[in-house]
């Protein structure tokens, strides 16, 4: 796709930029903030990931792959800004599938030992987990905050800690696996899955665009199961203070 | 008269703002002390200090020599049991609610025990496949309290748990905590709105106000209080005219 293909494509921009314009939707500004971003961002992204391709060097690799893990981890936070220290438990949780899933993706040798295969499984990962830390913090904190009765009541009877959020716990890291589990239920019947849609428009046969299209499933799998129950076994002891009582009670 | 649980200058506060100022005093070991109060007096606040769910920000508390703060809290919780004034309910059956306690230690409850508990707490057998969702405000408070005996406490804290019980079970559930206290010399320190009830039950009586301790001493006490703010507020009271 040549330069002047991407300026007919801003055609796509303009309609609802009109649209807003005569509905009064009042989105104009948003969506043209939108635009700009992405196409900023995505081109300074496009011309790294060359450099860092071109380069061959593992060290880029490892730098890339950092700055990915710091800004998932510090747009994730934001939903936990409730629980002390989150986002070092972010950051571990995110290194650690990150770590857990390229040995095993680079150990049997499932995957070519490439930046050109590392940086972007590393980025579906890691952007995964982030929105599955998202939807777990938020749920949790809801859920405590809802139960704190129950909490409370385990407690007073001589319960621990991880006793008085045990229900709350594990309804949050259901509640947020769920979605990454369903979707896949579906998946190819209504909606190609945007990796494979590219990998086929890029040229590569379908039956190996299914193929490593299952692979990035199941990874999710993995990866949405170990950032829930990681994040929320190391988040709960923060909701209580050393003598075991609800840490609100300042 | 040896005291149970005895304060020192206990205060505690949130964020900055003194809930209990200066409290001093002893439950004693083996007696009924009632505990009245206005709304917002501090009452809760208190009890929840003995049973561990608070944390005095100075001064001292001591239970059987013990400072509070030297016990292990779960078995600090075990031993001085608390019924909350919410009567909170896990979800699932009645039964389930009454072998929490020794769930949480890996234990069972045996189906006889569940049903005495029942019985003593005046609720029928059937209600332990009952989930406890469908249960009245009274039957909760029932529950709740049958739930706090499980441990069998030393010491025993409630908090308003007849505040929605008719006037029958009331006088059943004061029979009870009589009873458990002459039968086994429990402790009971008892919250309660009801001046008659504390006057009837408890042979101590604290009243709280604002944070503070403005009258201890025998039960008889609230029928001519030398305290004029405590004097207004028994005047004030439901139920205590038809006391007279
Ligand atoms: N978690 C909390 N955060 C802020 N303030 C609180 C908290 N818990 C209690 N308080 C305040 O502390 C004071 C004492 O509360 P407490 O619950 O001990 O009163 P009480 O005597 O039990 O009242 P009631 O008879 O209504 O149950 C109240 O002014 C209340 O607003
Ligand atoms: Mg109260």
């Amino acid at each position: 796709m040549g330069i002047i293909a991407l300026i007919f494509s801003l055609i796509f921009v303009l309609i609802p930029i009109v649209l807003s314009k005569t509905l009064n939707l009042g989105l104009e500004k948003d969506t043209m903030i939108a635009v700009i971003r992405s196409i900023i961002q995505l081109f300074i992204v496009g011309y790294i990931l060359k450099f860092v391709f071109d380069a061959e060097s593992i060290i880029y690799i490892f730098l890339m792959v950092a700055v990915m893990i710091i800004a998932a981890t510090l747009n994730a936070r934001k939903k936990g800004a409730a629980i002390k220290g989150i986002t070092w438990k972010i950051a571990v949780t995110l290194i650690f599938i990150e770590v857990l899933t390229q040995s095993i993706l680079l150990g049997f040798n499932i995957t070519p030992h490439t930046a050109q295969y590392i940086i972007p499984i590393s980025g579906m990962m890691v952007g995964n987990g982030m929105v599955l830390a998202i939807l777990f913090l938020n749920r949790f904190i809801a859920e405590t905050e809802a139960h704190q009765d129950k909490a409370e009541l385990i407690l007073s009877l001589g319960g621990t800690p991880k006793q008085a959020v045990h229900i709350q716990l594990m309804t949050s890291i259901k509640a947020s696996m769920i979605p990454t589990i369903e979707s896949q239920k579906t998946i190819g019947l209504v909606q190609l899955p945007g990796m494979m849609s590219g990998q086929i428009i890029a040229g590569a046969s379908p039956v190996q665009a299914v193929q490593f299209q299952l692979l990035v499933l199941f990874l999710l799998l993995t990866t949405a199961s170990i950032t829930s129950v990681m994040l929320g076994f190391l988040s709960y002891p923060t909701l209580f203070n050393k003598r075991m009582q609800l840490a609100r009670s300042k | 008269m040896k005291p149970a649980i005895q304060f020192n200058s206990v205060n505690y506060s949130i964020d900055g703002h003194p809930i209990l100022r200066n409290i001093s005093g002893a439950f004693y070991d083996g007696e009924i002390t009632t505990l009245v109060g206005p709304s917002g007096a501090g009452k809760t606040t208190l009890l929840k200090l003995c049973n561990g769910l608070l944390s005095p920000k100075d001064g001292d508390i001591t239970i059987g020599n013990l400072n509070i703060n030297d016990y292990d809290p779960v078995e600090l919780r075990r031993t001085v049991g608390m019924a909350l004034q919410s009567a909170p309910m896990i979800d699932g059956s009645v039964h389930k609610n009454l072998a929490l306690p020794l769930e949480l230690q890996g234990k069972r409850l045996p189906d006889i025990q569940a049903r005495d508990l029942l019985n003593d707490v005046g609720l029928s057998e059937d209600f332990l496949q009952r989930t406890s969702k469908e249960l009245s405000g009274g039957q909760r408070q029932k529950v709740s309290i049958a739930r706090t005996l499980v441990n069998r406490p030393q010491i025993l804290l409630l908090d308003e748990i007849t505040s929605s019980l008719d006037q029958v079970s009331q006088k059943e559930i004061e029979e009870l905590i009589v009873k458990i206290n002459r039968k086994y010399g429990v402790t009971i320190v008892w919250i309660t709105h009801n001046l008659k009830q504390a006057l009837n039950v408890g042979a101590y009586t604290w009243v709280m106000m604002a944070g503070e301790i403005v009258e201890t001493g025998e039960s008889e006490l609230l029928e001519s209080p030398s305290n004029e703010r405590v004097r207004q507020f028994v005047k004030g009271e439901l139920g205590w005219g038809s006391l007279h």
